[in-house]
């Protein structure tokens, strides 16, 4: 999928981009409202990442004259302002949904998704491997004719697999994508959410494998 | 009349001071407080009232003098005699008293209701109203036309010499206070005054001190008229005297004003007040009026003939004649037409 | 209290009342004084008739001085009143006629020209006049003098009746002139009563100028309220625009921070150092969150002071709060069930102050409460009005129950969990705002807590 981020820090638009990227994603970045309106004039995005406070105004205005435009892309608002006074107000400009910086990339990533999904997702989301057919936007998965709902950890865990089959993602890795920060989880509960995709694609080709000492990948059944 | 004297005391005082006369003093004896009256009215005249005040008041022991008009004056002005009440004929003392501070003011519900022109800065009150009247003998006029004007009395006189001579009876001015009252309101109010007093003093008018004496010499027929006369004597004595005819002149008729007033001397003052009140009040007891003879005030001051009728005013006016210059004056020119010998 | 000063309008009333009173009393003195000039004025006139006529009246006979006091020279003085009088001629220094005694004015007059006094004779204050004429007789001309004296008792009724009438007037003035002037006053402050309504009936947040017409001695008034609430508009603002820039200042050196230290942590294979770098993540997610309610509930604290209700759907507010953080909620698969009575409720309140309750009441479940749990959000309307919050988490700790909604207190068994304390003091401060409460209680469907919003009606 391909998102725009408008964002004037630019460690934090390079470490979202580097997030997404990983998922899968490609992430155009504009530092200011200018160059927001030249690469949506350009680029058909399927979501976009708007700070508020940018060099050359508000993100509002350009929130404004994008819902005035008729354009149907999404927007989540990134805001380091106030909860309590912005929310109202971003919502009726038409945004999407809003999180507060400083934010946990699961979170942002979650809402993405609630977003993408609200609005009815993308064919393009969709993807297969060995004969499973995965929609990481809504988490379903449907393999020989029969499909099936992923619970939420689930899918992320899926997605990452999904991301480069075959490669192997250590314990850690996983646990960064798989919990925000504030959850204080053992790597064990890694297992417990491998075990439950295994059996979950188990109707497939497709299994998650355990690399002894290195982590997981996901593989053709032989 | 006669038998309700022996009721009461019958005292001639022969005053210690001497100086004012007294021609009778009468005592109603009663309770402890004495109110004394000096009068000019006939003590008969005045019995009925003074009873009828006294059984009102039964408290009361009252003293009752008689005394001329000009005697009531001098006790009251010049000597400070002692009384409660003066009741007068005489308007123009009465009103001199009270000009010259010697009567104390009083007002009370009654005195309210009196007209204006019967009283007088309330010290001078008026009880009766008394016309100045002719009385005729019936029989010497027998035949002639009666005056009923000056004018006619004067053509009367003048056309009957032979009748009128020497039969005509009138006020001694020089001592009646009443007849110089009369007389000088005649002056006043009418020119031919003086031309009557001429005819008069021509045929031979006797004088008199007294309205009394002159009905009594009427009645016996002495005298053929009697000039300004007090009319209310007269009605009294007309039942009880036949042969004398009353004649009110219609060109105009002095009034008199009977007039009490508590002089300055007075100790029982609030006697005296009630008394007024009760010679004020005298029109609510007609039978008291019939018996004194005395015409009540008329309260409702009917101005129907005040243009004959004129009672005398009651005012400062009444002091000119009392001007001893003026008096004098009068009495010269009143003298020289009655006495033309 | 600032101490009052009297009401403008007693105040108006009673300077009228004063000027009336003056007015009245003026009024009154100008009278009596007119009518006393007046009524002496014509005893006089009346006096120096009397004297004049009689002064006429006197003659020469035969070389004696005589006078014929003429009837009207008293008389007249008894027309006007029942005064005494006196009166008395003097020829060449010797009385002719009248009161030996009464006093002649002195002074020095013109030929027949009238000389007054006033002196006391008899005990009565009296009015007196002289008037001098020669009598030229036979022999030799002789000087005469008439003097005429009258009490002044009827003069003291007149003067008493003028001056009844003239207090009646003044009094009836006084009284008609401070009613008109209650009723003036009235009238006149009756645009200041309208201007004082209309304020009182506006809300706390309405600062627009007041347009009304108002008369022009009110318009310096006018022109400082609407200055004043310009200003006053200005600061609320600006302590709004405050709280707004001092999020964004915090919080975005803080998303820098936090960035950095996640991008390094995906670099970083040794555990030692990953757990660093997650301490200080959470370290910053902790500031992070410290920061943003201290700053909400400085707004919260802001708005409730100044409290604008307006009519809000509960139902939707909570369905609005609910989606918001239903993708929060599903990052740890916790389902959040919301149960809504059919009809539709009112509640009066401040939309945002309430959602804001709301809001902190879910994130506090959702932080607390396991992966794979529920959470139940349901409405009962009635009076009082309660928003029900229950998860299956770890619920309160008893001691903690009433301590919990103070500032910057958290519960006893959560320090493995991020959290600043201010969360529910947020929600207790919008509660009391709202005449409502704040209820902390164990679930009673087994393991968790719920939390109450207790609103007076909807």
């Amino acid at each position: 999928m391909r998102y725009l981020l408008v964002e004037d820090n630019a460690d934090l638009a390079a470490a979202l981009t580097g997030r997404f990227a990983l998922a899968g994603h490609v992430v155009d970045h504009a530092d200011c409202l200018n160059d927001a309106e030249l690469a949506t004039r350009t680029t058909d995005y399927d979501l976009i990442l708007l700070d508020i406070m940018l060099p050359d105004g508000d993100g509002r205005s350009f929130l404004k004259r994008h819902r005035a435009a008729d354009n149907p892309t999404p927007v989540i608002v990134l805001t380091a302002r106030s909860e309590v006074s912005d929310r109202v107000g971003l919502l009726d400009l038409g945004a999407d949904d809003y999180i507060t910086k400083p934010f946990d990339y699961t979170e942002l990533e979650a809402r993405v998704r609630a977003v993408l999904r609200r609005l009815g997702g993308a064919a393009a989301n969709t993807r297969e491997f060995a004969g499973l057919s995965f929609d990481s936007t809504t988490g379903m998965i449907s393999a020989a004719g029969s499909s099936e709902q992923l619970r939420n950890r689930e899918t992320r865990l899926l997605e990452v697999f999904f991301a480069a089959p075959g490669q192997v993602f250590s314990k850690s890795h996983l646990m960064d994508r798989l919990f925000s920060f504030s959850d204080e989880v053992s790597e064990n509960a890694i297992e417990v959410y491998v075990g439950r995709l295994r059996r979950k694609l188990a109707s497939s080709e497709a299994t998650i494998e355990t690399v002894r000492g290195l982590g997981y990948r996901m593989v053709r059944r032989e | 009349m006669r038998h309700a004297c022996l009721a009461f005391l019958l005292i001639v005082r022969i005053t210690a001071a001497g100086a004012f006369e007294i021609e009778e003093s009468h005592l109603y004896p009663g309770g402890d407080t004495e109110l004394r009256i000096l009068s000019t009215a006939d003590s008969e005249v005045f019995d009925p009232i003074i009873r009828a005040f006294q059984s009102e008041n039964p408290g009361l022991s009252i003293t009752y003098d008689v005394a001329s008009s000009a005697q009531v004056m001098t006790a009251l002005y010049r000597e400070g005699a002692a009384y409660d009440l003066a009741i007068s004929s005489a308007m123009d003392l009465q009103t001199k008293l009270a000009n010259d501070g010697l009567a104390l003011a009083y007002r009370s519900e009654a005195t309210a209701r009196l007209p204006g022109w019967a009283r007088w800065r309330d010290r001078v009150f008026a009880f009766t109203q008394e016309p100045a009247v002719l009385v005729i003998n019936e029989a010497a006029l027998a035949g002639l036309e009666l005056p009923h004007n000056r004018e006619g009395l004067i053509a009367l006189l003048r056309g009957n010499p032979g009748i009128f001579d020497g039969r005509i009876g009138t006020y001694d001015v020089r001592i009646s206070g009443l007849g110089y009252l009369f007389a000088t309101q005649d002056s006043r109010n009418t020119e031919s005054y003086w031309q009557l007093t001429e005819i008069m003093g021509r045929l031979n008018t006797r004088l008199y001190c007294c309205s009394g004496d002159m009905i009594a010499a009427v009645a016996r027929g002495e005298l053929a008229l009697a000039y300004n006369v007090l009319g209310s004597y007269a009605r009294a004595r007309l039942a009880e005297t036949p042969g004398i005819r009353i004649i009110e002149m219609e060109d105009f008729v002095s009034v008199m004003l009977r007039t009490a007033l508590i002089p300055q001397t007075a100790v029982a003052t609030e006697e005296a007040g009630r008394m007024i009140d009760f010679l004020a009040g005298m029109r609510s007891r007609p039978e008291l009026a019939a018996q004194s003879g005395l015409p009540p005030v008329d309260l409702d001051e009917s101005d129907a003939n005040a243009a004959v009728v004129r009672p005398i005013r009651l005012g400062p006016g009444l002091l000119v004649f009392l001007d001893r210059m003026r008096r004098d004056t009068f009495l010269r020119s009143w003298v020289s037409s009655v006495e033309q010998d | 209290m600032n101490a009052q000063l009297p009401s403008i309008r007693r105040r108006l009333v009673v300077q009228l009342a004063l000027v009336a009173a003056l007015l009245s009393v003026a009024f009154f003195l100008t009278v009596r004084g007119v009518a006393g000039n007046a009524t002496e004025q014509t005893q006089d006139s009346i006096l120096a008739a009397s004297a004049a006529s009689i002064a006429d009246a006197v003659y020469s006979d035969d070389g004696a001085v005589r006078v014929e006091l003429p009837y009207s020279a008293l008389s007249m003085l008894g027309t006007v009143s029942e005064d005494r009088v006196f009166y008395r001629v003097i020829v060449d220094g010797e009385t002719l006629t009248g009161y030996d005694d009464l006093p002649v004015p002195s002074g020095r007059a013109g030929p027949r020209a009238p000389l007054f006094d006033t002196y006391t004779y008899r005990g009565d204050s009296l009015r007196s006049v002289v008037i001098s004429r020669a009598l030229s007789g036979a022999s030799r001309p002789r000087r005469v003098e008439v003097v005429v004296a009258q009490t002044r008792l009827g003069l003291e009724v007149i003067s008493a009746r003028i001056t009844g009438t003239a207090t009646a007037i003044a009094v009836a003035f006084f009284l008609v002139a401070t009613a008109l002037s209650a009723l003036a006053a009235r009238n006149a402050l009756q645009p200041l009563n309208r201007l004082a309504e209309t304020m009182a009936r506006r809300g706390p947040k309405d600062l627009r100028p007041v347009t009304d017409e108002t008369p022009e001695e009110l318009a310096p008034l006018v022109a400082g309220l609407n200055s004043f609430m310009q200003r006053l508009g200005a600061a609320l603002t600006r302590s709004e625009d405050l709280i707004v820039e001092a999020a964004h200042r915090v919080r975005t050196p803080l998303a820098t921070v936090r960035t950095q230290a996640e991008v390094m942590h995906l670099q970083v294979e040794k555990p030692a150092n990953r757990s660093a770098l997650r301490q200080m993540i959470r370290a910053v997610d902790e500031s992070s969150r410290s920061a943003g309610q201290l700053l909400d509930h400085a707004m919260v604290t802001l708005r409730s002071d100044q409290l604008e209700t307006e009519e809000t759907d509960p139902g939707e507010l909570l369905h609005d709060v609910v989606g918001r953080l239903g993708p929060t909620a599903e990052l740890k698969d916790i389902t959040i069930r919301l149960e809504l009575p059919p009809e539709q409720t009112r509640v009066m309140g401040d939309p945002i102050l309430l959602q804001n309750a709301v809001r902190n009441i879910l994130d506090n479940a959702i932080k607390y409460s396991a992966a794979e749990t529920d959470i139940t959000v349901r409405l009962e309307p009635g009076n009082p009005c309660r928003l029900v919050f229950c998860d299956q988490g770890r619920g309160f700790a008893a001691a903690d129950i009433t301590r919990l909604p103070d500032r910057f207190s958290r519960g006893s068994n959560v320090s493995d969990v991020v959290g600043s304390g201010l969360g529910l003091t947020i929600v207790a401060d919008v509660a009391r705002a709202h005449g409502g409460s704040l209820e902390i209680a164990d679930n009673p469907e087994g393991a968790g807590a719920c939390v109450t919003l207790v609103l007076p009606s909807c």
